[in-house]
C-alpha cells in the first residue's frame, strides 16, 4: 500500500542519469562576500553617522599622516593585479608561474600588513584615546583581520601547488578562490583609505 | 423565499460597518485623555479601531465560514473546483488596503505635526527663541545638572534645548536610575515629581544622566527616550487637573519598574502656589548647605561645588543615596 | 529501468526497520539535508522547551504585582534569555530545519548545494545555546534582546559578553545557512522546474535567505563595536566618551526587524503549502504569493526605524518610515486574503494541520492589525515599550510563526519520520494552544493601551487581575505542549506507518518514499504538474484511491 500514491505522481518520463551537480562553490563565495561586505557597510555607516552627530566626532579629526600609507595603499592594490598573474598562469597550465606571482603576492600582502602595524606603533592616539581613534583602529584593525586571512590563504594555495597537478587549467577553485577574496579586501581597503585618510 | 445575493452583501456590509463603527468609539482600552495631544491621538486610534474592527470581523468571520460550510464529506477525495486566481478581484484587495494605509498615513502625519511632533516649537512665534536659548544657558551654568545638557546643546546636529516664549512653561527634565529630576527654568526650583499649570503649553527639554530612560504619562498619550549626551524637547498641553503616573519605559536596570514618579496637573494658581513655596524652600536648603559646606570646606561658591555635593540636600528628599549621585558623577567624569 | 528504481525506492521498508546504528547519524557531522533538518528540529524545540520555561518564570514573577519571585536583576536576565532563546534558537533554526529538510525534496534536488558548509551551520547552534545557557553561572545578560547600550555595557561584563558571543555565532550560522539556501533554490531546480513552477515554500524560503544574508551582518557590526565598549572601554556607543547611543539602535534594527520576516516568511511559505492540500483547492493567486514575499523581502530592509520612534530619531525620518512600515500591510494582506480565497470553496480537512494552519492565519491577522497600528506614529509614541507591543509581536511570532511551525510539523511529520501522528492529541493540542495563547496574550493589549509599560518586575496593582489572567493562559500554554510531546515521541516510535502521500499533495516530496531514501531521488524527478494544480491534475493523477495508513 505504501506505493501506491507514489507512482501517479511522480514522472511521466525518466531519462536522466544521476550525475554530481555542477560546481556553484564560487557563486557561495560571492554570497559570503555579500554577507562579508555588509558587516563593512554598517560599519562605514556608522562611522559616517558618528561623524554627523556624535559628540566625540566634531571639529577638528586628528591628521593622519599620508606617506605610509599612500605606499601601503599602492602595494595592496597592485598585489591585485600581480594575483591575477598567478590566475592567468594556472589555465595554461603553468604551476610555477602560479607559484610565483602567488609567492608575490603573499609577500605584498605581508609587507602590508607590516606597514600597517608600524603605522599602528607610531601613531599618536591608541584604541581608547578618542571615539575618532576608536573607529579608526576598529575599522583598520578588521580589515586587517581580513588581509590576514588572505594570506593564510594565498599560502594554502601555495602549499597545495607543491603537489604535481592539485591545481590545473580544468581544476583550480582554490585559487580562484583566493584571488576572488584578495579582490574583495582590496576594494575594501580602497574605500577604507578614503573615508579614513582623505575624507 | 430567494434574496438575492446581492441584498445579502449589502445588508452584511451595512451591519460590519455599524459593527465597527460601534466598536471604534466604544471600545474602552485607554485611560482618560488628560491633554490637548491624548485627544487628537485617542481620535486616530478610534478611526483605526473601526478599520481594525472591520478588517477583523471580515477576515475571522470567513474563516470560521470556510471551516465549517466547505468541509470535505468522508470519502470524498476529487478536488475541489480549480480556481487560480481572480484578477479583478486581487486588484481590489491590493487597492483597498494601499488607499487605508495611505490615508491613514496621512492622517498620522497630521495628527503628529498637530501635536508638536515635527517641531515642538510651532505653536508660537519662533522669535527670539534663540537669543533666550543663550539667556538661559548662563542662568543654567550654576545649576551643575543641567551642564551636560547645555554643552551638548553646542554640538551640531542636536537637537537644542528650547526655551519658549512665555506663553510655554518650560521644564527641563533628566533621567537617572531610578529617578526623575524636574527643573523649573527661570526659577531655582528642581523637584522630584512633576507639577503642571492646567491649560497652558508645557515645553520639557529630556536628557538623561546615565543609560536610556524613557519619559511616559499615559493620560497624556506622550511618551520620549531621554537619552543620556542628547536634550530633546517635547510639547504637552495638559487640559484635566489631576493627577496621574510618571512612567520610565525604556528599560534601565534592576529597578526600571519601579522608576516611577507622578505629575499633578493643577490650576494655574495653585501651581504659582507651589512654585513659589518650593523656590522658598530650595534657597533655604541651598543656604543651610552653602553653610555647612563653608565650614567643613573651602568653598564659598556654589558654582564651585561638585555636582554631588551641589545634589546632596536634595538627595535625600527625592529618595537618592549619596552613593548614587557619587556613582553618576564618576560615570559623567570618566 | 529507472522507473523500477523510482519504484524500488518506495518498497523499501521505512521507519522501525531500518538498521539500528542509524540513530547516530542524528548525533554526527551528516552531510545529508535530512538529517541536518531534523537536527536543527529536534535541537530548537529542545530550546523551546527551555525558552518556555524562561516565559513561564517570567509569568510566575508577574501573576502579583509586588516583586516577590525571582530578583529584578534576575527578572531582567530572565526576559532578555527568553527573548534570545526564542528568537535565535527557536524560531530561526526550526525554520532553517523546514528549509533544510524540504527545500531540496521540493525541488528535485538531493541535497543542498553545500552540504559540508550546511553541517558547519548547524553545529553552531548547540554549542552557542549551551553557552548562552552557561552565562547563569556567572550572571547572564539582563539589559533585553535588544542590549541597548549604555544599560548593556553598564551590568555584568561576563554575561554580556557571553550573549554577544553567542548572538554572533547564531549569527554566523544563519549567514552560511543562508548561502545555501539562496544557491540551492537558484541552482539546483530539476531543469523543468522554472521559477514560476516552485512550491510557494521555496520563494518564501528565497526571500529569507536574502534577508538573513543582507542584515545579519550588520547585526555583527553592532556587537563588535558592543563588544569593544564592553570589554575594552571604548565608547562608540557611550556618550560620556562622545559616542551615540542611537547609531546601536539603527545597526541593532537593521537586523532585528528584517528578523521578523526571516521568522514569518518561512512560515508563510509553509501556510501557502500547506492551505492547498488539506483544501484540496489549487492556491489562489500564485504569483501573488511568491512575489509579495519577495515584495516583503525588500519592503522589510527599509522599515527598521519604527522601533525607533521615541528614540529622538529625526521627525522626517519618522514619517518616511510610518509609511513604509504601513506599505509591508499591503503584500501581506495580499497572502492573508489569499489563502482565505483557497480556502473558499475548497474541500477541507480539519484535521491538525489545518487547524494549526488556519488559527496561523487567524492569529497573525490581529498581529498584521496591531503592527498597522503601531506604524502610525503618534499612536506609537503611546504605546510604544508597553504591553501592546508585547502582545502584537507575540501574535506574530507566536500566532503566527509557532502556530505554523507547529502547522508544518503535523503536516510533514510522516514524511520526515515514516509515521502518522495521532489525530486525537494534536486537536486536544491546538485547542489547548489556541485557548491558552489568547487567554495568555489577547488580554495584554489592554493592559498596554491602559498604561503598564514592559520589562518590569512590578507595578501597579490595579493591573493585577488581567496579569493573573495572563498567567493562567501562561500555564495553559504549557501544558498544552505535553499532549505534543507525547504525540510526536509516541508516534516516531510507535505510530502508524505513513504512506508516501497520505495527504494527497501535488509538490515532489510525496512523490517519493516516507522517509525519503538518502539522496532522495534515483533519479531527477520530473514535475507531472504545476505544485497546485488540484483540479486539473492529469487523469491519472485524480482516480488515485485514498491513501489509508497502515497499522502496525
Amino acid at each position: 500500500m505504501t506505493t501506491t500514491t507514489s507512482t501517479h505522481l511522480t514522472t511521466e518520463t525518466i531519462t536522466e542519469h544521476h550525475h554530481p551537480h555542477p560546481d556553484h562553490r564560487i557563486l557561495g563565495l560571492y554570497m559570503f562576500l555579500i554577507a562579508e561586505g555588509m558587516i563593512f557597510v554598517g560599519l562605514f555607516v556608522a562611522y559616517f553617522t558618528f561623524r554627523a552627530v556624535a559628540p566625540g566626532m566634531q571639529g577638528e579629526l586628528p591628521k593622519l599622516e599620508l606617506m605610509l600609507p599612500g605606499i601601503n595603499t599602492i602595494i595592496l592594490v597592485s598585489s591585485s593585479f600581480v594575483m591575477n598573474r598567478g590566475q592567468l598562469a594556472i589555465k595554461k597550465n603553468d604551476t610555477k608561474g602560479l607559484q610565483f606571482w602567488f609567492g608575490l603576492t603573499a609577500l605584498m600582502g605581508a609587507t602590508f600588513l607590516a606597514g600597517q602595524l608600524y603605522e599602528y606603533f607610531h601613531l599618536e592616539f591608541g584604541l581608547k584615546s578618542s571615539l575618532f581613534a576608536s573607529t579608526f583602529y576598529v575599522l583598520t584593525g578588521f580589515h586587517g583581520l581580513h588581509v590576514c586571512f588572505g594570506l593564510i590563504l594565498t599560502l594554502a594555495v601555495l602549499w597545495r601547488s607543491r603537489s604535481a597537478d592539485h591545481y590545473n587549467e580544468h581544476s583550480h577553485f582554490g585559487v580562484e578562490a583566493a584571488e576572488i577574496y584578495w579582490h574583495f579586501v582590496d576594494v575594501i581597503w580602497i574605500v577604507l583609505f578614503i573615508l579614513l585618510y582623505l575624507f | 423565499m430567494n434574496v438575492p445575493s446581492q441584498v445579502i452583501t449589502l445588508l452584511f456590509g451595512i451591519g460590519l460597518t455599524l459593527v465597527s463603527l460601534w466598536y471604534g468609539y466604544n471600545h474602552h482600552l485607554l485611560p482618560i485623555a488628560a491633554s490637548k495631544e491624548a485627544v487628537l491621538i485617542d481620535e486616530l486610534f478610534n478611526v483605526m479601531m473601526v478599520i481594525s474592527t472591520g478588517i477583523f470581523v471580515l477576515v475571522q468571520g470567513a474563516i470560521l465560514f470556510v471551516a465549517f460550510r466547505y468541509q470535505r464529506e468522508e470519502g470524498d477525495e476529487t478536488d475541489a473546483k480549480y480556481i487560480h486566481g481572480n484578477i479583478p478581484l486581487e486588484i481590489v484587495w491590493t487597492a483597498i488596503p494601499s488607499v487605508i494605509v495611505l490615508a491613514l498615513s496621512l492622517y498620522s502625519f497630521d495628527v503628529y505635526e498637530q501635536i508638536g511632533g515635527l517641531n515642538p516649537m510651532d505653536h508660537s512665534s519662533h522669535q527670539g527663541v534663540r537669543q533666550e536659548i543663550s539667556n538661559k544657558k548662563q542662568k543654567m551654568q550654576s545649576n551643575g545638572v543641567q551642564e551636560a545638557a547645555v554643552m551638548n546643546a553646542e554640538m551640531p546636529g542636536m537637537a537644542m534645548p528650547l526655551a519658549a516664549d512665555d506663553s510655554a512653561v518650560t521644564i527641563n527634565v533628566s533621567g537617572m536610575q531610578f529617578a526623575w529630576l524636574f527643573n523649573y527654568v527661570g526659577t531655582e526650583v528642581t523637584t522630584g515629581e512633576l507639577h503642571l499649570p492646567v491649560g497652558r503649553d508645557i515645553i520639557l527639554n529630556l536628557t538623561a544622566m546615565d543609560v536610556l530612560h524613557a519619559f511616559w504619562v499615559p493620560e497624556f498619550r506622550i511618551k520620549q527616550d531621554a537619552v543620556p549626551g542628547r536634550t530633546i524637547p517635547i510639547r504637552i498641553s495638559p487640559t484635566v487637573e489631576g493627577t496621574y503616573p510618571l512612567i520610565c519605559a525604556e528599560l534601565c536596570g534592576a529597578y526600571h519598574g519601579v522608576m516611577r514618579s507622578q505629575v499633578i496637573v493643577q490650576s494655574e494658581r495653585d501651581y504659582n502656589a507651589w512654585l513659589s513655596e518650593q523656590a522658598v524652600a530650595m534657597k533655604e536648603q541651598n543656604q543651610d548647605a552653602d553653610s555647612k559646606n563653608s565650614v567643613s570646606t573651602v568653598a564659598l561658591y556654589p558654582e564651585l561645588l561638585s555636582d554631588t555635593e551641589y545634589l546632596a540636600p536634595y538627595a535625600k528628599k527625592l529618595g537618592v543615596t549619596v552613593d548614587h549621585l557619587q556613582a553618576i558623577q564618576a560615570q559623567q567624569q570618566s | 529501468m529507472t522507473t523500477l528504481t523510482q519504484i524500488s525506492n518506495d518498497t523499501t521498508p521505512s521507519g522501525g526497520d531500518r538498521p539500528k546504528p542509524e540513530w547516530r547519524k542524528y548525533f554526527g557531522f551528516s552531510h545529508d539535508h535530512k538529517v541536518i533538518g531534523i537536527q536543527y528540529l529536534v535541537t530548537s524545540f529542545f530550546f523551546y522547551l527551555i525558552g518556555g520555561g524562561l516565559a513561564a518564570a517570567v509569568r510566575t514573577e508577574l501573576a502579583t504585582p509586588a516583586s516577590d519571585f525571582v530578583s529584578p536583576e534576575l527578572y531582567n536576565s530572565l526576559f532578555t534569555l527568553h527573548g534570545t532563546v526564542m528568537i535565535f534558537l527557536w524560531i530561526v533554526p526550526s525554520t532553517a530545519g523546514f528549509i533544510n529538510y524540504l527545500v531540496p525534496l521540493m525541488i528535485g534536488a538531493r541535497d543542498m548545494a553545500f552540504p559540508r558548509l550546511n553541517a558547519v551551520a548547524f553545529w553552531m547552534l548547540p554549542p552557542s545555546g549551551l553557552l548562552l545557557m552557561s552565562s547563569f553561572f556567572v550572571g547572564p545578560a539582563s539589559a533585553g534582546w535588544t542590549s541597548y547600550p549604555p544599560l548593556s555595557t553598564m551590568g555584568p561584563v561576563a554575561g554580556e559578553l557571553i550573549w554577544i558571543l553567542s548572538v554572533l555565532l547564531l549569527g554566523t550560522s544563519s549567514i552560511l545557512g543562508a548561502i545555501n539556501f539562496i544557491v540551492t533554490i537558484w541552482k539546483m531546480r530539476v531543469p523543468q522546474m522554472g521559477w514560476n513552477d516552485m512550491p510557494l515554500f521555496c520563494w518564501a524560503s528565497l526571500a529569507t535567505g536574502i534577508l538573513a544574508l543582507v542584515s545579519t551582518p550588520v547585526l555583527a557590526g553592532a556587537l563588535i563595536l558592543l563588544s569593544f565598549d564592553l570589554v575594552v572601554g571604548t565608547s562608540f556607543f557611550n556618550p560620556t566618551g562622545g559616542g551615540d547611543p542611537i547609531v546601536y539602535q539603527h545597526m541593532f534594527w537593521f537586523y532585528s526587524h528584517p528578523a521578523v520576516y526571516i521568522m514569518i516568511l518561512p512560515v508563510f511559505g509553509m501556510i501557502s503549502d500547506i492551505i492547498p492540500v488539506h483544501s484540496r483547492k489549487a492556491i489562489f493567486g500564485y504569483r501573488a504569493i511568491a512575489y509579495s514575499s519577495i515584495a516583503i523581502c525588500f519592503l522589510g530592509l527599509i522599515v527598521w526605524a519604527h522601533h525607533m520612534f521615541t528614540s529622538g530619531t529625526p521627525p522626517w525620518l519618522r514619517m518616511f518610515f510610518m509609511f513604509a512600515t504601513m506599505v509591508i500591510a499591503v503584500p501581506t494582506g495580499i497572502k492573508v486574503f489569499s489563502w482565505v480565497a483557497t480556502m473558499w470553496g475548497g474541500k477541507i480537512q480539519l484535521n491538525s494541520a489545518m487547524l494549526f494552519a488556519m488559527g496561523f492565519v487567524s492569529m497573525f491577522v490581529i498581529g498584521g492589525i496591531s503592527g498597522v497600528m503601531l506604524a502610525a506614529v503618534p499612536f506609537d509614541i503611546h504605546v510604544h515599550d508597553t504591553y501592546f507591543v508585547v502582545a502584537h509581536f507575540h501574535y506574530v511570532l507566536f500566532g503566527g510563526s509557532v502556530f505554523g511551525l507547529y502547522s508544518g510539523m503535523y503536516h510533514w511529520f510522516p514524511k520526515i519520520t515514516g509515521r502518522m501522528l495521532n489525530e486525537k492529541l494534536g486537536k486536544i493540542h491546538f485547542a489547548l494552544n489556541f485557548i491558552g495563547f489568547n487567554l495568555t496574550f489577547l488580554p495584554m493589549h489592554k493592559l498596554g493601551l491602559d498604561g503598564m509599560n514592559r520589562r518590569i518586575a512590578e507595578y501597579d496593582p490595579k493591573y493585577a487581575t488581567i496579569n493573573m489572567i495572563c498567567s493562567i493562559g501562561t500555564l495553559l500554554l504549557a501544558v498544552s505542549t505535553v499532549p505534543f510531546l507525547i504525540n510526536a515521541v509516541r508516534s516516531w516510535f510507535w505510530g502508524d506507518r505513513a504512506p508516501a502521500n497520505p495527504w494527497n499533495g501535488l509538490t515532489l516530496e510525496w512523490t517519493v518514499s516516507s522517509p525519503p531514501p538518502v539522496e532522495n531521488f534515483a533519479v531527477d524527478p520530473i514535475p507531472a504538474c504545476h505544485p497546485y494544480a488540484y483540479g486539473k491534475r492529469p487523469a491519472s493523477m485524480v482516480t488515485s484511491p485514498p491513501p489509508t495508513p497502515i497499522s502496525t
